[in-house]
């Protein structure tokens, strides 16, 4: 993407630049990292953003937070292949692609009340990744499938 | 195939082969079912049947099982005076049963609770029911008596009615028999649909079709799986009533559909299946329940001895 399209919304001096972000989940990009609720955090969002590779995309920046990688892990899920540039002093100093693991742990719960991981306190939910796309993915305990608006209902 | 050791949680876990295998096997033991192995093949073996809800007919057929083998039972069937009334988790009362046994028999209300026990414990772990989720034996035990009363599994129409949404028999055995060339028919009022998540995954392999009327669907069956409408469903027990009538299977029924047709029922029942049809050479349940007792002999040899 050249420089003058990526800063079609202002540039920010440090923070987190989250790009290629499918088409209508930027919103839940930003309910996942709990954010929108959040007055100390400034953040631009531009919809329906011209693109080569994805035809429209989504594009979010948060400014003077860096995301961790369990905050990187709930993005792929929704938006696995997001793009993430680091930016400090106005300079990216780490980009890197995001990616929807095989086996998701610890980042959401079950969407199953019944199910024994939301009972015994000590176990950390796991999931297993039945499909992409849609997405869909399968309690390791209960078996129940969940698919999008379950999951990003369940996001830790 | 692998079985020394193996958990008993989830018939996902099984291929077909395995399916069979079991089958096979559980055939051998019929034989014995009711006298015992005369080698008491799991002599010196220990069996603990941990039963975190009530149940009759599982927890004793394990039991029987177990002991029909040459093996010993220790365990509970009810909380009361159990450290788990104590409020001990799963995991530890698992971690502790683990030491005092050589397979472990879990029944308990959550979902995904064996899957749980399974990975606390290093003998095996079978499941006997997790809350609304999985009974594999009883899944095998069903697909035994299919395979015994009806024939071979494959080609079948096999049809489910009753309370298709809470009954987790029914969950367990219609993933099951989707992994053989089978149609499935779930007959069911509106209220007590296969939840939708059961019906998509098993759509992926094998027809189904969803009706609300028996009638319309009894000359195709081969085999009618018949289960219990419960009462506490319903927060209302005129609606109970009008759904439960519909559901009774009565000669006349049972006169529209194939020769062959067998009928099934995990049993309890209440009205579903009034005592007229006993004597039907149809009906199928009384058989279907004893062979719990040679399936169960034979998943405890598997796994407690491999072969």
């Amino acid at each position: 993407m050249t420089e003058e399209k990526m800063l079609k919304v202002e540039k920010i001096r440090r923070g987190t630049v989250i790009d290629h972000i499918p088409v209508g989940r930027a919103f839940k990009v930003l309910k996942i990292l709990k954010i929108s609720s959040d007055p100390g955090v400034t953040v631009s969002i531009a919809i329906h953003v011209k693109s080569k590779k994805m035809g429209l995309k989504d594009v979010v920046k948060i400014e003077d937070r860096i995301l961790d990688s369990s905050e990187l892990n709930k993005i792929a899920l929704i938006a696995d292949g997001a793009t993430i540039t680091i930016v400090e002093d106005y300079g990216v100093i780490k980009k890197f692609v995001v990616k929807l693991p095989d086996i998701i742990t610890g980042i959401l719960k079950c969407s199953n009340l019944k199910c024994v991981s939301n009972m015994e306190g000590s176990i950390i939910p796991s999931f297993t990744l039945i499909s992409k796309e849609p997405l869909t993915i399968k309690c390791h305990y209960c078996e129940r499938e969940m698919e999008t608006e379950e999951i990003v209902e369940n996001i830790l | 195939m692998m079985w020394l050791n193996r958990d008993i949680v989830s018939i996902g876990d099984f291929s077909v082969d395995e399916i069979m295998e079991i089958i096979d096997k559980a055939n051998k033991m019929v034989q014995y079912a009711s006298s015992g192995h005369p080698e008491r093949p799991l002599s010196g073996k220990i069996v603990a049947t941990l039963f975190y809800e009530p149940s009759t007919r599982t927890r004793l057929s394990f039991e029987s099982a177990a002991m029909r083998m040459g093996a010993r039972v220790l365990g509970f069937g009810s909380l009361e005076g159990s450290s788990v009334a104590k409020g001990e988790t799963l995991s530890d009362t698992i971690r502790i049963v683990n030491s005092y046994s050589d397979a472990i028999v879990l029944r308990h209300p959550a979902e995904g609770a064996a899957r749980l026990a399974s990975e606390f414990a290093d003998v095996p772990v079978i499941n006997a029911g997790d809350g609304a989720g999985q009974h594999p034996t009883q899944a095998l035990l069903d697909i035994f008596t299919v395979w015994k009363e009806s024939g071979p599994v494959n080609g079948k129409s096999i049809g489910f009615v009753g309370d298709l949404k809470y009954g987790r028999t029914v969950h367990s055995l219609s993933k099951a028999l989707s992994m053989f060339d089978v149609s499935l028919y779930f007959i069911s009022p509106e209220e007590l649909k296969i939840p939708k998540h059961i019906k998509k995954d098993i759509e992926k392999r094998v027809p189904v079709r969803e009706t609300k009327n028996l009638e319309d669907v009894i000359e195709e069956l081969d085999v009618l799986y018949v289960t219990r409408i419960q009462k506490e469903r319903f927060p209302d027990i005129e609606e109970y009533k009008k759904v439960a009538g519909i559901y009774v299977i009565r000669p006349s029924l049972i006169s529209r559909g194939k020769k062959n047709l067998i009928i099934m029922h995990p049993l309890p029942r209440v009205d579903e299946i009034p005592p007229e049809i006993d004597h039907l050479p149809q009906a199928r349940y009384f058989k279907q329940a004893s062979y719990g007792v040679p399936v169960r002999m034979a998943i405890l040899d598997l796994i407690l001895r491999g072969e």
